[in-house]
């Protein structure tokens, strides 16, 4: 962590290109995609744009934003990923999620990393996500980290670097395995001849996680998917998931607590409920230990928990580590929990509760993105260079009032990639955020991930509720699976012998059966 | 039942247009799991996937014929003089409606001849948009087809007639399926295109909790009683039927061959045991295609062409 940068402008032109290595020259990964856009004709481009979003508004595929639904508008052009590449990502991801983890464990139990001084206690205890309610309650059997999103950006020179961590309830996954629906279903031709990994799997991969992960003497867990409801912004991933692991989307109120365990009211009376993968905040999830005035939670559950009859997924108390403070720390805590070397870097950062770094920043705000620690969904994000005047001024007021609550960082310019906006196709900045499923014994990443991009011209901030879109990722197939796989895999289509094909029945009457 | 009897030819057109009308739906979701998955899979061979859904679908493709996606598109789909084929299954339906147009409702007839008329320009959407439209209109309109059959007429002996064939075309499909994926139950992506081909995808997640398996799987598409695209489902919606059927003709032991043939392959599924049922599964399907089949020439003989076959068989059987 060194003294401030000098970087100041946000120059588009200085943005790594994804798809393109020199005006017209397209990197070869991508050459295949090129050539068959280059194909169709201005009007063909916009039929096909129209029919993804006629998919999406058909199969309801929204986000809620404001009290409204909105469609999250999927763009043409997929985002690719070689094989090699994504290797080095999902290890780095990996690592990540098992240092963090270890992190969570020891901070909501011993915490030799404050004695060992890797990172001052005070700033764990004072996090606004810190939370009290889960020390002590050790789950038996599962991580605290079920499911995680690593949002990574990809910078100048062209390295991914993690923007955040996302470890309470990253949301995302169900535009990935709709966009890859969409895609394949109104862009077939893009896909022939490119062995992409499939997405499909993500449901099952959960699910077996989540089973997993329930208390130990349970055989045959009940999980549970929790949703706060159908005005919650992700409600439509909520429905999605539970239906792909055909398990039951409940709320609240459809569950009560007797005797410290959890009970599904069914028709049939009270059913156990072993593995809650709840999509609710954690100050809403007890009315009893945290907001009394939640509607949408469980009273009880928290002491279920700790009883060890119900597992909570994602853990209690994860948002510590979200706290972009704590991010600082990150690779300070790969190095001691893992002994290894982060394999994926920061973005620069710069902690303003250390007095020396707040007098050199505090004055030039508008040469950095600040950051609220405790802020999600892009809420509060100043771009320094973007700024307004006035902006910046109210901004210096609450961070001189707060230093800890704060972060600066070094404005990136995200890579791009051509988007198609009001029928033409023109660079847009986008990010990435893989997901990660622990079932305990491995770290699984989601082959590609949500690709999110910022539609303004110039835009940085990509979330769905600031105007972004997103982009169907792709990870191309090793050449080496490849060569492995169809042994394994063609014994999934085992036609008949040509011949003993059964005929179909038909009519006596049947014109073709007349002719003959 | 009433009185007032149905004219065999009338009888076999609605029998027909049930098996038409389910059968180029089923194929719609076949092909269309299939196209969606050659696609999203990496490492599947599309050549092999092709060629498998010939099988499945009963035609005969030569082994130095190609096989790709536009064959199957070519083949399966838009060909108008396959009874196989989406297009020639609609077409025959069609055909069918046309002499029995007396007896259906009109917003039945509304329904099929507006589905056969817009079937050129669906294609050309198609190939413009990709083929997953076209799929969506066959279904969507096949759903329409049996809403419509269950709500706008009598179900009297005509009605039964439709949900015969629609039944017996259902088990066939079922089998077809189950047959050709049976290996590939073990490899995991493949059974939620099997699933997804069988419209059962929501249904069986919910039913299996998790613990999804080859055998589940095999079991729950042959033998859930409530699922209505199961084999065991559908033969007791034909059961019923044929014993409306034949309640009418007379009132002491007057079992159809038909009743006799289906009932028998009801009681066999009804009586398996669910965990030898893989092993066994090879000479089930076979079984029940055979039972399809038999069913099929059964009812013809007995309710389409009474009059004129049986007095030659009998002679021939000499």
């Amino acid at each position: 962590m060194g003294m401030g940068p000098s970087h100041v402008e946000i120059d588009p032109k200085v943005a790594w290109d994804e798809v393109f290595s020199a005006p017209g020259k397209p990197r070869p990964i991508y050459r295949k995609v090129v050539d068959e856009i280059g194909r169709y004709g201005e009007g063909e481009l916009q039929n096909r744009f129209d029919q993804l979003g006629r998919t999406f508004r058909e199969r309801g595929v929204t986000f809620a934003h404001d009290g409204e639904e909105r469609p999250f508008p999927l763009d043409l052009i997929p985002r690719i990923i070689s094989a090699v590449e994504w290797d080095t990502l999902a290890s780095g991801i990996r690592q990540r999620v098992l240092a963090l983890e270890a992190f969570l464990g020891d901070v909501y139990q011993k915490g030799v990393c404050f004695d060992d001084g890797v990172i001052p206690r005070h700033l764990i205890t004072s996090s606004q996500h810190f939370c009290r309610e889960a020390v002590g309650i050790v789950p038996s059997n599962s991580p605290r980290i079920t499911v995680s999103g690593v949002d990574l950006i990809r910078d100048e020179e062209g390295h991914f670097r993690v923007l955040e961590d996302n470890l309470r309830i990253p949301s995302g996954v169900s535009y990935v395995i709709e966009n890859r629906r969409a895609m394949t279903q109104s862009f077939g031709s893009l896909f022939s001849n490119q062995r992409v990994h499939p997405v499909d799997e993500y449901p099952q991969r959960l699910l077996a996680a989540l089973r997993r992960s329930a208390p130990e003497e349970v055989r045959d867990p009940t999980v549970v998917v929790l949703t706060p409801g159908v005005h919650n912004a992700a409600y439509f991933e909520h429905v999605l998931l539970a239906r792909l692991m055909g398990v039951e989307l409940v709320e609240g109120s459809d569950l009560v607590t007797v005797g410290n365990r959890v009970q599904l009211r069914t028709t049939e009376g009270e059913r156990p409920v072993h593995v809650i993968y709840r999509r609710v905040d954690d100050e809403w999830l007890d009315p009893v230990h945290f907001r009394p005035d939640s509607l949408i939670g469980v009273a009880g559950v928290v002491n279920a928990a700790r009883a060890n009859t119900v597992t909570i997924a994602n853990a209690l108390g994860n948002g510590v580590a979200d706290d972009k403070l704590i991010y600082t720390f990150v690779p300070d805590l790969i190095r001691y929990y893992r002994n290894e070397e982060p394999i994926l870097k920061n973005v620069e950062s710069y902690r303003l509760d250390d007095p020396e770094i707040f007098n050199d920043v505090i004055g030039r705000l508008g040469q950095f993105v600040v950051k609220p620690v405790d802020g999600s969904g892009g809420k509060g994000i100043v771009i320094g260079p973007q700024a307004e005047e006035e902006t910046l001024l109210a901004l210096r007021k609450d961070v001189e009032a707060n230093p800890r609550g704060y972060i600066a960082q070094r404005p990136v310019a995200l890579s791009t990639l051509p988007t198609y906006v009001d029928g033409k196709l023109a660079p847009r900045h986008v990010d990435l955020r893989p997901f990660a499923i622990n079932d305990g014994r491995d770290v699984w990443v989601l082959p590609g991930g949500l690709t999110r991009v910022a539609l303004p011209e110039g835009a940085l901030v990509v979330n769905s509720s600031q105007g972004g879109g997103s982009k169907d990722t792709w990870v191309l197939a090793s050449p080496e699976t490849f060569e492995d796989a169809p042994a394994m895999r063609t014994n999934g289509y085992h036609p008949r012998p040509a011949a003993n094909a059964i005929m179909r029945q038909v009519d006596p009457r049947h014109p073709s059966e007349a002719e003959q | 039942m009433s009185d007032q009897r149905l004219l065999s030819r009338v009888a076999e057109s609605l029998y027909w247009i049930g098996r038409y009308v389910e059968r180029a739906d089923g194929t719609a979701r076949i092909i269309n799991a299939y196209i969606h998955r050659i696609a999203e899979d990496p490492f599947g061979d599309a050549e092999q996937a092709c060629r498998a859904l010939f099988a499945i679908l009963g035609v005969t493709l030569e082994d130095d014929e190609p096989a790709t996606t536009d064959v199957v598109l070519d083949g399966l789909v838009f060909s108008r003089d396959s009874p196989s084929a989406i297009a020639g299954s609609l077409r025959a339906a069609y055909e069918n409606a046309r002499r029995s147009r007396e007896v259906i409702s009109s917003e039945m007839w509304v329904c099929i001849n507006r589905t056969h008329d817009e079937l050129p320009v669906r294609q050309i959407d198609a190939q413009k948009v990709g083929a997953a439209s076209y799929f969506r209109f066959v279904s969507d309109r096949a759903a329409q087809f049996s809403g419509l059959s269950d709500a706008t007429i009598s179900h009297d002996e005509g009605w039964h007639f439709l949900v015969l064939g629609r039944s017996i075309e259902r088990i066939d499909m079922t089998c077809r399926l189950l047959d050709a994926q049976l290996v590939g139950l073990h490899s995991s992506p493949d059974w939620l295109t099997l699933l997804r081909a069988a419209g059962a995808m929501e249904s069986y997640l919910r039913e299996s909790h998790g613990s999804a398996s080859a055998e589940s799987l095999a079991s729950f598409l042959l033998l859930d009683r409530l699922f209505p695209r199961s084999v065991f489902h559908s033969l007791n919606v034909a059961d019923n039927s044929l014993e409306e059927l034949t309640y009418s003709h007379s009132r002491v032991g007057d079992t159809s061959n038909a009743r006799r043939t289906i009932g028998r392959a009801r009681n066999r599924l009804e009586y398996s045991d669910s965990h030898t049922l893989v092993a066994e599964l090879p000479e089930l399907l076979d079984f029940l295609e055979q039972t399809c089949a038999s069913a099929n020439d059964e009812i013809t003989t007995r309710y389409f062409r009474q009059v004129i076959a049986e007095p030659w068989a009998t002679e021939r059987g000499v």
